[in-house]
């Protein structure tokens, strides 16, 4: 397998702290890769770093074989490489539908294309997805009206519609009752397989991640504290002291 | 299409017939036409994008000079014209007169566009309340440069070329102004009617509800706010051309760049029937007008604390508007419905 | 063009760091008053030169009906324009806090208008002043004018701040009012009536505004409806420097005095309303142009 994704000693401080210190990491097309470690630990920074939404200090970012980190957040979107938030980002004023119809991108999109109406093949591929995360029938209700796990949900369909090479999810299960937990699992994987879609993902519930991820790496105080599958990690002197704790 | 049709005649048939059936309020009417472009147009940002801006006044005021500098200057030398306080001593013949209108008709929609272009470079990335002030700032330093230029008239204004007598009575002109007013109005509705529908209309949308989504899903978004401000600049400087030769006179504060009054109103106007919507800023603006005609009638001397009273109630006690409150008590006549109609797939909840 | 008159007079960059720096004063006075409800209360005051200006017509008229010297009609303008915004406060500013920036911008900017309305119909839309009678000193061989109200006008707004300062660090109410703009949620918690505290927030700030709408009567002229360039100018200082700085307050407000004072020179009066609000634009612009290396957005 090739790697989709290579973070090269990638540094970030904020007015002296150090958010993340010489990061390296690599990511093989169509994995699962989990991130793990405390709060403060400069996760979501890294994660920032990656999609373009803070610059980065030092180092590189490489995404199929393109240095990105120079590029903006659309930019790299285009490129095939989207994040979702901890926070979930949805259009909240605009129905499901809507939602989804405008993150559907066309291969040529040009400026003529947006002057168009929406086709009815956009319109039935989000009905598709939104049936694929279960929100179908609240398609035409605004989002802003979904539960929180409904708002995740639909912006896990958004992020599939344009079929991305690579997505980037900042815990997507926090603060989602654990019924719908194995939804969004369930989701997770089948994107994986079904559209082959490479994942890295930071995760807090330790039983979710180690079931879902093939690699995981573990960060504590800005620095990648260890790397391997779910059983080494688990078993990681390292990462039982900063993280885990003696469970 | 049947309904778009029927809307769409009915609009035609009010708007061409209301001259007749109301002679002696041409003017007045053609102003409401305007009024109504002036909420649709700061809907575009205020409501539609989230960008509330109070300086859309500055692309009206551009195109109110730059139609009466082309209609001087095509024939006269603009200096001369101002300093001679205009039609006393210059007079345009019936073929000059109409070219010129033509012609800078033209111009008042490009010069604000290409405004609207090199200020959104720079305002445009500011977002909230700087926004809102860097625009108010920008629409009265507007009139202030302007009160400043002596080519133009300077605070003492400049004079637009009269309605030559030779093409017809004053009642005639007025005509003319009507139709002109009411088909400025009729471009922008079916534009914006147009474009809402569109790709570009959901995007002006996401950028109000999130606009850092709207960048992580890979929408350039700078390029559709421009194009946003663009739209309306270009109808916006059309209806300052032909207020300004509806008034015949222009004065750079009180006429052009009016950023406390015609600027405000326009919000008010937009807010009053709900913003974020296409009907909302429509019926805003009516209702708004005869709120204006009403104070002027019976608070004359003190129609400015009226309208100023009308301003913070409405801001302040009423800021969804009418269509927001029918949309909030009535969501499912707009559409917002669970729809049990296809259900497959694996269900979660 | 005029540049080298700068050079060929050099006393003019004298007088004019001088009358900027007295006129700055006024102005940071205004722009503390902005940061103050601006922290706070989270709210922007469009009608902030509004109640200068009726601060400023306070003292005109007590000096044009009864020839009181205005300099002692300061205390009077402060405590009116005091009860009038808590007045206000209490009929609107109170619906509005908490709601989107825009509706207090809005509601502020309806105010000003009615306050505008309200004071050309009581004062007459003449341009007035308040003579204070002080006379004028002549510096450096008569190189330099300095008329003696302007002093006057810089010792008092520097007292006028020192008082707040004071107030707001050893007095109960200012302590309750820097804890609510700190962390509004844990002040409530801890007991402060928040309530309270945003009226007399408001309230305070308008009293700064009195005392400043004097000094402005005495230095400068009184007008209807020239409030909103002493908004701009605030609105410009505390985006500059920082709502809670107060240090930067003051070396913004003097900064842009003495930047006024040459554009003056330089493009002229006629254009200085207009180069003040132009100046607003840039200043949005270059900050958020600096903010855009960090890929962050002026919010």
């Amino acid at each position: 397998m090739e790697t989709i994704l290579k973070v090269r000693n990638v540094s970030k401080s904020f007015g002296g702290v150090e958010a993340n210190k010489e990061v390296s990491l690599e990511i093989k097309s169509g994995d699962i890769v989990g991130l793990i470690g405390p709060n403060g630990s400069g996760k979501s920074t890294l994660f920032n770093m990656i999609c373009g939404i803070q610059p980065i200090d030092k180092g590189e970012v490489i995404f199929e074989g393109k240095e990105i980190s120079k590029y903006n957040v659309s930019e790299i979107a285009r490129f095939g490489l989207l994040r979702t938030f901890q926070e979930t980002k949805i259009y909240s004023k605009m129905t499901c539908l809507e939602n989804m119809q405008i993150s559907y991108k066309t291969p040529q999109d040009t400026l003529m294309s947006f002057f168009s109406k929406i086709s009815q093949n956009v319109i039935k591929k989000s009905e598709e997805l939104l049936d694929f995360v279960g929100l179908y029938e609240k398609r035409k209700l605004k989002a802003g009206d979904l539960s929180f796990g409904q708002q995740k949900l639909l912006e896990l369909a958004m992020s599939l519609i344009n079929g991305p090479k690579m997505l980037i999810l900042d815990e997507p299960t926090a603060g989602i009752n654990p019924t719908l937990i194995n939804g969004i699992i369930d989701r997770l994987k089948k994107a994986n397989e079904e559209f082959n879609i490479t994942l890295f993902i930071i995760e807090h519930n330790m039983q979710v991640i180690m079931g879902l991820a093939k690699k995981i790496y573990c960060m504590n105080h800005g620095k990648i504290l260890a790397q391997g599958t779910p059983e080494e990690i688990k078993n990681n002197k390292n990462v039982i002291n900063a993280y885990l704790g003696a469970v | 299409m049947k309904k778009d049709l029927v809307i769409l005649l009915i609009i035609l048939l009010i708007g061409i017939t209301s001259p007749f059936l109301f002679p002696n309020f041409v003017v007045n009417l053609s102003v409401v036409w305007l009024f109504i472009l002036f909420s649709l147009t700061w809907d575009v940002q205020g409501g539609q994008m989230g960008y509330n801006s109070f300086g859309n006044i500055v692309f009206y005021g551009l195109g109110m000079y730059t139609c009466a500098l082309v209609q001087v200057g095509l024939f006269f030398s603009i200096g001369e014209w101002t300093e001679a306080g205009g039609e006393k001593t210059f007079l345009h013949t019936i073929p000059q007169y109409f070219t010129g209108l033509g012609v800078g008709l033209i111009f008042s929609s490009i010069i604000p566009v290409l405004s609207a272009i090199i200020v959104g470079l720079g305002l445009l990335r500011v977002r909230g309340q700087y926004f809102a002030i860097g625009t108010l700032g920008l629409g009265i330093a507007a009139g202030e440069i302007a009160s400043g230029i002596e080519v133009i008239g300077g605070g003492q204004g400049m004079t637009v070329p009269i309605w030559p007598r030779a093409a017809g009575t004053t009642d005639l002109r007025n005509l003319v102004f009507y139709y002109l007013s009411f088909a400025s109005f009729l471009g922008t509705f079916l534009f914006l009617r147009w474009i809402y529908q569109t790709r570009f209309g959901l995007t002006l949308n996401a950028i109000r509800d999130d606009e850092d989504k709207a960048e992580a899903m890979g929408i350039p978004t700078m390029r559709y706010k421009i194009i946003g401000w663009c739209i309306s600049a270009f109808f916006l400087g059309i209806s300052g051309a032909l207020m300004g030769n509806m008034n015949g006179y222009i004065d750079p504060i009180d006429g052009a760049f009016t950023g406390s009054t015609v600027g405000l109103w326009m919000i008010i106007m937009a807010l009053l029937g709900g913003k974020g919507t296409l009907w909302g800023p429509i019926i805003g603006a009516v209702l708004f007008y005869f709120f204006k005609e009403f104070f002027w009638m019976q608070f004359l001397g003190w129609q400015y604390v009226a309208l100023g009273l009308l301003v913070v109630v409405v801001v302040v006690f009423f800021p969804e508007g009418l269509m927001g409150w029918l949309k909030r008590k009535f969501p499912e006549k707009f559409g917002e419905v669970v729809d049990k109609e296809r259900t497959s797939g694996i269900h979660l909840d | 063009m005029d540049l080298m008159i700068f050079t060929t007079a050099p006393w003019l960059n004298v007088q004019a760091i001088f009358d900027g720096i007295m006129i700055g004063a006024v102005f940071s006075l205004i722009a503390y008053g902005m940061a103050l409800i601006w922290g706070v209360m989270k709210i922007i005051n469009v009608c902030q030169g509004e109640y200068v200006i009726l601060g400023g017509y306070i003292t005109f008229y007590l000096y044009n009906t009864y020839g009181i010297n205005p300099l002692y009609t300061i205390p009077a303008a402060s405590l009116f324009v005091f009860l009038v915004s808590f007045a206000i406060y209490k009929l609107v500013i109170v619906k509005v806090i908490e709601r989107d920036l825009f509706v207090s911008i809005l509601a502020t900017f309806g105010l000003s208008i009615i306050i505008q309305q309200l004071m050309n119909t009581i004062f007459g839309a003449d341009v007035e002043v308040a003579q204070s009678g002080l006379g004028t000193e002549f510096l450096f061989d008569n190189m330099v004018t300095v008329p003696v109200t302007r002093v006057f006008s810089l010792i008092i707004a520097v007292l006028v701040a020192a008082i707040v300062v004071i107030f707001m660090h050893y007095s109960k109410l200012g302590r309750a009012i820097r804890a609510t703009s700190q962390n509004k949620r844990a002040a409530k918690v801890l007991g402060v009536d928040t309530d309270k505290v945003y009226g007399y927030t408001y309230a305070i700030n308008g009293a700064i505004c009195g005392v400043a709408g004097s000094l402005v009567a005495m230095t400068f002229t009184l007008h209807p409806y020239i409030g909103l360039p002493y908004t701009i100018r605030s609105f410009m200082i505390v985006i500059t420097a920082g709502l809670g700085n107060f240090a930067a307050i003051i070396t913004s407000g003097m900064g842009l005095g003495i930047l006024e004072q040459y554009a003056d020179y330089i493009i002229g009066t006629q254009f200085r309303i207009g180069f003040v609000f132009l100046l607003l634009v840039f200043i949005i612009i270059w900050r958020s142009r600096k903010l855009l290396k960090k890929r962050e957005y002026l919010k």
